[in-house]
Order: C-alpha cells, then sequence, then structure tokens
C-alpha cells in the first residue's frame, strides 16, 4: 500500500509545491473513492489546504451520487463550510442540520438558494450534502446510516463524541491537524488511561487503535505559513512528518509605511518585518495571570502596528499581468491577539480598547484553531509564571499560537522562560498503552524559544 | 487556583489560620457514617496491616494483620472487613420510598410511569485522605472475583465468605466516588480543603493532622506553627507525634517498632500478637479521633440548600446496585467498555457542571468567586423597560439596566441565568451597556416569565431589587443517548467481549504463580 507512505520528493529535483500537494490531494481522493477499507485518515499541517479537500472531497462524492454528511465540530466550522461548498457549486443540494435554538447559523446561508437549514433532518432528506456539529449528528436518529461521511478537525473530537455519530455512517474520511490541541474533560479520565477507546482520547487515536490498517494521508504543504516559519512550525511541532511552505523566502513581504522611532516596540516589529519573527521581552518577574505590563505591551505591539501603516505583499494580493504583487494594507481584521486564557484574552481586548484599536481578533489558543491572520501578536503562555503546569507546556497550545499568521508572528514574554522549563521537566505520568506523543510540550516550547532568541528585543515600559 | 482562593490562602498565611471558602457545608453528612482509617505493609501493594472501623467514635473495630506476607491472615483480615462493613452498607437497603419514573414499556415502546424503590437513606465511608479512596479501590479489586468455597468447591484457597461481597461494594462506592459532589465515599481532607484554605500548599494539605492545625489550632498555637509540629515533631524515639493518616506507614515506625515486633510474632513469642496489635492501634488511633475533629468542624456548617438533591442522587446510585447486587449479577467487569466509560465519564462532566452551579448558587462566598472571575455579575435594578419579541406571537422580552461593580466577560448575546424564587431559573440575553458604561449592563429577559403576554409577577425583577446574574447554566443537560454497548461501532472496535452475539472474554489463566 504505497499510497500510505509518506511521500518523500525526489531530493534531486526542486521541490514544486503545487504539485506536491496535487499529488497528495489526488491520492487522498481516490483512496476515498475508490478504497475498499471503511476509513481514511488525513493528517494536515496548519494551513496546508484542509478546508479546501474538504470542499473538494464532498463535491466529489455527491458528483458520484453518494449523499454524503459532514461532521465538524462548531457551528461557526459548519457555517463556514456550508459557505465554501456554496461557493464552488451554488447549484449544488446542501443541508445546514443546526439546533433548534435561535441563531444557531450563520443568518448568510439564508440567502444561498441551493442550500436548506433545518433542525429536523427528516426535512433535509435527499439534500446531496448534509453538513452539522458533531454535537448536533449525536442526537439525530436515522433509519438507514450514510453510506459515506466527512469528519472536520477530527484531532480536536473526542472519542466519546465519536462513539455517539459513528452508527451515523459506514465509511468516513477523517480529516485534521495533528498537532493542535487535543480535546480535553474537565473531570479525571485517568481510569481509562491506556484503552484504545478511552473516551477522553481523541477520535483518531480511538479509530487507528482499533483499526490500525486504514490508510494514513498528509499534506506535504502549508500555503498559509510564510517560508520564514514552516520550517520552525515543522522542526518544532512536526518533527516525523516534516511539511513545507507554498512559498519562497521572497514571496511574501511585510513593511512599515512610517519609520520606527527607535523604541523597543517599533524595534520588534521592524525584526517581525525583516525575519517574519520577534520577541518583544520584558524583565523577569512573576505576575498574576492578567500580567498588567504585559497586556499593555500586547495592545502596544497592535496600535504601533495599525499607526505604522503596516502594508503586505504575498502571492495572493491582486496585480496586473506581468507586475509585482501590490501590497495590500494591514488592517485591524488581519491581525490577531492570542492568549492561553480566557480572562488574558479579556485584558487585552480591555487594554485594546482603551487605545482605541477596534477589530482586531484577540482569543485563547483553543477558539484561534483554525483561523488565519496576517500579523498575530502571542502572549506566551509561561510569560511571567512561577510554574509550568501540563496546560502550559501542552505541545498544541504554543503550536496553534505559533502558526496563525502568513506574515509574522511576534511573541511578547517576560525573560526567564527557558530558566522556568528547566526548572519544570515533564513529569506526566506515564501510562502504559498510551502511544507517547512527540515532541512533548517541554521540548517543544524550548525549540520555539531559541528560534525567537534570535529575534529577541528586550524592552523596560 | 481561582483568585479568591489565592486570596484566601494569603489571608491564611497572614492570619496563621485558615480562612472559610464556603459559608455552608456542600456535602452531605451522613448521621451515621462509617469511618475506615486503614493502613498498608510498606513494599506490598495491596497487603494491608490493619485497619479501624465502625461508625461509634468511642468504639472503633481494631484489625490488624500480625504478618502481612502470611495470606491466611490477609483473608482473616478481609474477612473481619467484610464483618464490619456489610451489616453498615446492608442496613440501608430495606427501608425505601416511592419514586416515580419513566421506563420504555417493552411492548409498545411508549415511555410509561412506574412506581420504583428508592432507598430512604444510604451508606457513608469517610476515610481520612485521597490516598484512603485509592486504597479502598485497590482493595475492592482485588476482592470482588474472588471465588468462595460455596461458588466453587474444587478451587484451592476459596475466599471467606462475603469477601467477593465486600469487593463489589468498595468497588462501587470507589467508582461512585468519581462522580464530583457525590457522597458515598468521603475523603477528610478533601472535604476540609472544599471549606477551608490553608497557608500551606494543596500538596501539603494531603497531611490530614497539618490540615486540621490549620482549621483548628490548639489554643496558644498559630497554625503554621501547630501544622509544622504535627509533620514533623518526633518523641526521644524518633516516632511521629502524629502519625501519617495512611494507608502508608511512617519509615521510622516500620523500622524500629514494626520489624522488630513481627520478627518476634514470627518467632512465636507469647504476647507477640498482642503487642503487635497495640503498636497498629497506637499508629490508627490518632487519624481516627482526626476524622472525628474533622465531621464536627464540618458538622459546625449548615448544609447548603441543593446538598439533599445530590445526596438523592447518591441514593439512587445505591439503590441501583443494591438491586444488582439481589438480582445475583456478576461483579463489575475489570475494565468499562468503550460506551460504559463514554457514559460515565459524560454523566461525571454534567455532574461537574451541576455542582460548579449549585455550589455557587447556594454559597454567596462560592459566588463571590465566580464574579470576581467574571462569570456572574450581581447589581441593583435601575430600570426595567417593557418590550415584546417579534413574530407572530409576541412575547414580553423586558429589558432590564443593572448597576454593578463586577465585570463580567460580557458579549453581545451571551446567555446568562438567575434563580427565581421558586426555584426555577431565568434565562436572558446581554444587550449592551447602556451609554457605554462598564457598571451599566442591559440584559433582556427570555424566559421564566410564564405563557402570557404579560409577565408572571414577580417574575420581572424591579427597580431597586438586587439580583445576580450568572453567565454559566444551572442545570446543565447530559450528553447524547449512547448506542448500546452491542451496537459499538467500528471504529471503537465493534461490541465488546460477552456482549450479544460476541464471543466472552475468557477468564486470566491460572498459573503456579497465582498460589506463591
Amino acid at each position: 500500500m504505497t499510497a500510505t507512505q509518506a511521500h518523500r520528493p525526489d531530493p534531486g529535483r526542486p521541490f514544486d509545491p503545487a504539485a506536491e500537494a496535487a499529488a497528495a490531494t489526488d491520492r487522498i481522493l481516490h483512496d476515498t473513492l475508490h478504497g475498499t477499507l471503511r476509513g481514511v485518515v488525513v493528517d494536515s499541517p496548519p494551513g496546508a489546504g484542509k478546508s479546501t479537500l474538504v470542499v473538494r472531497a464532498a463535491r466529489e462524492l455527491a458528483a458520484a451520487g453518494r449523499p454524503l454528511m459532514v461532521v465538524a465540530q462548531t457551528n461557526s466550522q459548519v457555517d463556514d463550510l456550508v459557505l465554501r461548498l456554496a461557493e464552488k457549486d451554488p447549484r449544488l443540494p446542501v443541508g445546514r442540520l443546526h439546533s433548534s435554538e435561535p441563531g444557531a447559523f450563520d443568518p448568510a446561508l439564508a440567502e444561498l438558494p441551493a442550500v436548506r437549514t433545518s433542525a429536523k433532518i427528516a426535512e433535509l432528506a435527499g439534500m446531496d450534502i448534509v453538513v452539522s456539529t458533531a454535537a448536533k449528528w449525536a442526537y439525530t436518529k436515522v433509519d438507514e446510516p450514510w453510506r459515506h461521511a466527512i469528519v472536520d478537525e477530527a484531532y480536536q473530537m473526542r472519542s466519546d463524541a465519536l462513539l455517539s455519530v459513528a452508527g451515523l455512517f459506514e465509511r468516513a474520511l477523517f480529516v485534521g491537524d495533528p498537532g493542535q490541541l487535543d480535546p480535553f474533560s474537565v473531570v479525571g479520565a485517568e481510569q481509562w488511561a491506556g484503552l484504545a477507546y478511552d473516551p477522553s482520547s481523541s477520535a483518531v487515536s480511538t479509530l487507528l487503535a482499533h483499526n490500525p490498517g486504514l490508510p494514513q494521508h498528509r499534506l506535504p504543504v502549508s500555503w498559509r505559513l510564510p517560508a520564514s516559519a514552516a520550517p520552525l512550525v515543522s522542526r518544532a511541532f512536526y518533527p516525523y512528518t516534516p511539511f513545507r511552505s507554498g512559498t519562497g523566502p521572497g514571496d511574501r513581504r511585510l513593511a512599515f509605511g512610517v519609520p520606527g522611532d527607535g523604541s523597543g516596540v517599533d524595534r520588534v516589529l521592524d525584526e517581525a518585518a525583516e525575519s517574519g519573527w520577534g520577541l518583544l521581552e520584558l524583565p523577569a518577574r512573576h505576575t498574576p495571570r492578567t500580567d498588567p505590563e504585559a497586556v499593555r505591551a500586547v495592545a502596544h505591539v497592535v496600535r504601533r502596528l495599525l499607526d505604522r501603516g503596516g502594508a503586505t505583499t504575498s502571492e495572493a494580493s491582486p496585480a496586473a499581468a506581468g507586475e509585482a504583487p501590490a501590497p495590500a494594507p494591514l488592517t485591524a481584521g488581519r491581525i490577531a491577539v492570542g492568549t492561553a486564557h480566557r480572562d488574558q484574552a479579556a485584558a487585552v481586548r480591555a487594554a485594546l480598547a482603551g487605545l482605541g484599536v477596534t477589530g482586531v481578533a484577540v482569543d485563547t489558543a483553543n477558539r484561534l484553531q483554525g483561523r488565519e491572520f496576517d500579523v498575530t501578536v502571542v502572549l506566551h503562555p509561561l510569560s511571567g509564571r512561577p510554574d509550568a503546569t501540563a496546560f502550559h507546556l501542552e505541545t498544541g497550545r504554543l503550536c496553534v499560537l505559533a502558526s496563525r499568521h502568513r506574515h509574522a508572528c511576534i511573541v511578547v514574554c517576560r525573560a526567564g522562560v527557558a530558566d522556568l522549563l528547566d526548572e519544570h521537566p515533564s513529569t506526566e505520568p506515564v501510562s502504559l498503552g498510551v502511544t507517547v506523543k512527540f515532541p512533548d510540550g517541554w521540548e517543544a516550547n524550548h525549540a520555539v524559544l531559541a528560534h525567537l532568541a534570535e529575534h529577541r528585543v528586550g524592552w523596560r515600559p | 487556583m481561582s483568585l479568591i482562593d489565592t486570596l484566601a490562602r494569603m489571608e491564611a498565611v497572614a492570619a496563621g489560620r485558615a480562612q472559610p471558602r464556603c459559608t455552608v457545608r456542600h456535602r452531605h453528612l451522613s448521621r451515621r457514617p462509617l469511618v475506615l482509617v486503614p493502613l498498608t505493609t510498606a513494599g506490598e501493594a495491596g497487603a494491608p496491616l490493619g485497619a479501624l472501623v465502625g461508625t461509634d467514635r468511642e468504639k472503633p473495630a481494631l484489625l490488624a494483620v500480625p504478618q502481612p506476607r502470611d495470606r491466611e491472615l490477609r483473608f482473616a483480615f478481609l474477612a473481619e472487613l467484610a464483618e464490619a462493613v456489610l451489616p453498615y452498607t446492608d442496613g440501608f437497603a430495606d427501608a425505601v420510598e416511592w419514586e416515580e419514573r419513566k421506563e420504555t414499556d417493552p411492548e409498545t415502546g411508549k415511555k410509561v410511569p412506574v412506581q420504583v424503590e428508592l432507598c430512604a437513606d444510604a451508606p457513608q465511608l469517610l476515610v481520612p485522605s485521597g490516598a484512603g479512596i485509592e486504597f479502598v479501590r485497590l482493595l475492592g479489586r482485588s476482592m470482588r472475583f474472588r471465588r468462595t468455597a460455596e461458588q466453587e468447591p474444587e478451587a484451592p484457597y476459596p475466599a471467606p465468605p462475603h469477601v467477593p461481597l465486600l469487593g463489589r461494594w468498595l468497588t462501587h462506592v470507589g467508582e461512585r466516588a468519581r462522580v464530583p459532589g457525590s457522597g458515598l465515599l468521603l475523603s477528610m481532607t478533601d472535604l476540609l480543603t472544599r471549606h477551608w484554605a490553608t497557608g500551606q500548599s494543596a500538596l501539603e494539605d494531603q497531611h490530614l493532622g497539618a490540615l486540621l492545625s490549620w482549621i483548628d489550632p490548639p489554643p496558644g498555637m498559630s497554625g503554621r506553627a501547630a501544622a509544622e509540629r504535627a509533620e514533623c515533631a518526633r518523641d526521644a524515639d524518633g516516632q511521629l507525634l502524629c502519625p501519617p493518616a495512611g494507608p502508608a506507614t511512617d519509615p521510622a515506625f516500620d523500622n524500629r517498632l514494626l520489624a522488630p515486633a513481627m520478627a518476634r510474632y514470627d518467632a512465636g513469642l507469647p504476647g507477640a500478637e498482642e503487642a503487635l496489635r497495640a503498636l497498629i492501634e497506637g499508629q490508627l488511633r490518632p487519624t481516627w479521633d482526626a476524622v472525628w475533629h474533622g465531621v464536627d468542624l464540618l458538622r459546625a456548617l449548615p448544609e447548603g440548600t441543593r446538598v439533599a438533591e445530590r445526596w438523592k442522587r447518591d441514593r439512587w446510585s445505591y439503590t441501583a446496585h443494591r438491586d444488582r447486587v439481589r438480582a445475583g449479577e456478576p461483579p463489575q467487569p475489570r475494565q468499562d467498555d468503550a460506551v460504559t466509560a463514554a457514559q460515565k465519564l459524560s454523566a461525571r462532566e454534567s455532574a461537574q457542571a451541576r455542582l460548579d452551579a449549585q455550589e455557587a448558587l447556594d454559597d454567596p462566598l462560592v459566588m463571590a468567586g465566580r464574579r470576581l472571575a467574571g462569570e456572574a455579575f450581581q447589581g441593583t435594578v435601575t430600570a426595567v423597560e417593557m418590550a415584546m419579541s417579534e413574530g407572530k406571537r409576541p412575547m414580553p422580552r423586558p429589558l432590564v439596566t443593572l448597576r454593578t461593580d463586577d465585570r463580567p466577560q460580557l458579549a453581545e448575546g451571551v446567555r446568562l441565568h438567575r434563580p427565581l424564587a421558586d426555584g426555577r431559573t431565568q434565562t436572558a440575553e446581554f444587550v449592551a451597556f447602556e451609554g457605554d458604561d462598564e457598571a451599566a449592563p442591559v440584559v433582556r429577559l427570555t424566559g421564566g416569565m410564564g405563557r402570557g403576554k404579560t409577565p408572571e409577577p414577580g417574575s420581572v425583577p424591579e427597580p431597586g431589587d438586587t439580583v445576580c446574574w450568572t453567565l454559566f447554566e444551572h442545570s446543565p443537560r447530559g450528553g447524547p443517548e449512547l448506542p448500546d454497548p452491542e451496537d459499538t461501532p467500528w471504529t471503537h472496535g465493534g461490541p465488546p467481549p460477552g456482549a450479544a452475539g460476541a464471543p466472552p472474554d475468557a477468564p486470566d489463566p491460572v498459573t503456579t504463580e497465582d498460589f506463591l
């Protein structure tokens, strides 16, 4: 089964990202449409065209006369998928199954001619594609299972959620990013650690534990991450399944119309514009979670990004034929701030409002998953902490925060995190039967810190 | 740790004494709990050394194993433990109430109301610390699959009667203890740390003696000094003044006192067994008294309003297991199957959410913590504006403006909940801050006003009223229905062994090592 093997490009030939990605997609679609096994798993690094793949697979299955159900994890993911499907093919009959609460789906769906929305599955009978969240599907009963399903963000789906929907379909394509945040439970689940069907583990680990022969594919190219970020993210978070960026070193540019004033904040912006990474390091100190100085620094960085007239140039920018791509202004909507905790996000929002900034997405890693921006400003999860807990060390959290950007990522952090890591080696208990995940958060944090250290700007507020 | 708990701990450090985290007691405390203080043998997992057990604080039953490496003696210990515990657990089985419950009629498939038994009260086991709960689980696991001579006359080394049954009950309460807010098996350290914050770390709080010293220090001593004494002070022979709450023993006791005493017992010296029993009782008795000291402290707190509702769930749990035992069902399996595990996890997550909400609603101090975290806000109503919903049948949707000093994490459309006087919950949603003033949130009431065109009297707050809205639900609903175990899907390995149609799980083969 050659398709299951990681596809390695011939070293003698130059890497052609578009061709590699197309070849991978073809292999996935072949297994999905013509394979004999009940499942296909696709691992996708950040920004590798996972949504595009889901839309394409759904359309091809529908075109082959195989109605299918699509399982996504959140309502916004479902709405986004329906919009993408309708954009590709406005006449494709798509059902959006939603909860009976008011405002359960994006009102934009009501405008689409071929999309039908309903809270009852019976009213969506006969639609080529029916899309809903795992939570809604779990309450759905059908007489005959769907022949096919696509499960999106399958690594963020908990095993017990898959258990409650798996009876609805015969075979499925599971798509997701193994490097992002694992699902979690608010109560202890240690008693099931090591069981193949541990209900708190991810849907994919349960699926593969019980069906080890399923074909596993991998998307090899990140179209989102710039050439400056893909090598670090690949090395730090996907050491055994490396990927490349779709663009080369000079393809993306971030520039400012207003020169820097020499302050730490402006210098870190210039560093990030130059290299794609910036670390604004505040003096070492133990602080509460909502460290007022760090929060102010984050807000300040965002303010200066906007004030200095940032402009991004990328291969996607509209350009007249034969001319270089035109720069696009860096607007608030293309900037995101990422934090570890919700109270930190709330504090940053308040600080931004105080500086008169609106329209910037400020959220936790959990909620930024799957989203994409030009520039991200990250409050480091370990900044100012006296200890490094499993929550703050979680590989996926840092991976999400460090892989949302198309151009540059600026990290705001207190000094001393490397020492903190050295004082807190991972001490998670090892359970029999549990596949140890590599890299662990400790290792990944060190790798990212070591890289950021090369782009450090010290600042004393 | 939440901000308010950090504050309480800092205040405890400053005051030299534990600070209350609650104004009411959030766990059911039985009028007649069974206290079990176990000790185990160092280096021998699951080899009990002794225990004090009973419901009478003056007269605990002492069970001791003079030579824990002797399996006959261990079995004798377990048989004695069964005699001490089973009459207590069985003692609640026959006093029942009748409850109405909906059940699916097997013939018509319709839900019909049926009368079912619910035990009026249930047993409650108290152990000193979290490690004690683990030990109860270990005992349960080691006993429930044993076979008695009656069950398997041919097999060698039969277990004494009642031992497998005790294993099933200990397994049941041990598993129930994993449900947040449950009360069939509780540890005193968990109970006390829920209600008081000390000036030491959570790890140090696991030492029952130190924990009690912070909460109720001896006269003339600060909590900190008393806790240090409880942890470290030793007598002239190097023995701890306050022996550990177990089940692990202090190495100094093992080496200097226990080992020589066991050697004398092994040598068959007269009086050696009595001396050993006295030694073990000496280690157990301070912990026994400490557990009852904790019971006294907790009893001084009034019980929270919603504690009885949670205890009723424990009574259901007890009744259900009583029925399984009576029906002659086999013991709990070694491992949960996929469906059972998912069901348990889902039930525990709902229980956790329910517990968090109920504790906050029962206790203004707990609610203060949620308010400080931005998950609730309390304020005075400054204005009420009547409004109606749009649609075919307009319903009242009054707008209520508050004045609050809290800083909740509000965004437009966030759902809010508040308890009404009759116990129901009113829902609302956040609309905006009046004049962008963060101290003046406006909420739109969306429920709890009856079905009429005018709200029921008392369901809409009036200017001057103090109201408290929470961002969390008050009675979170459970997860979706899961398939039956025999319908376990292919993604989860198909039906488990023993389910209809699948081959049964083979028992572990007996090897010579089993009889070592």
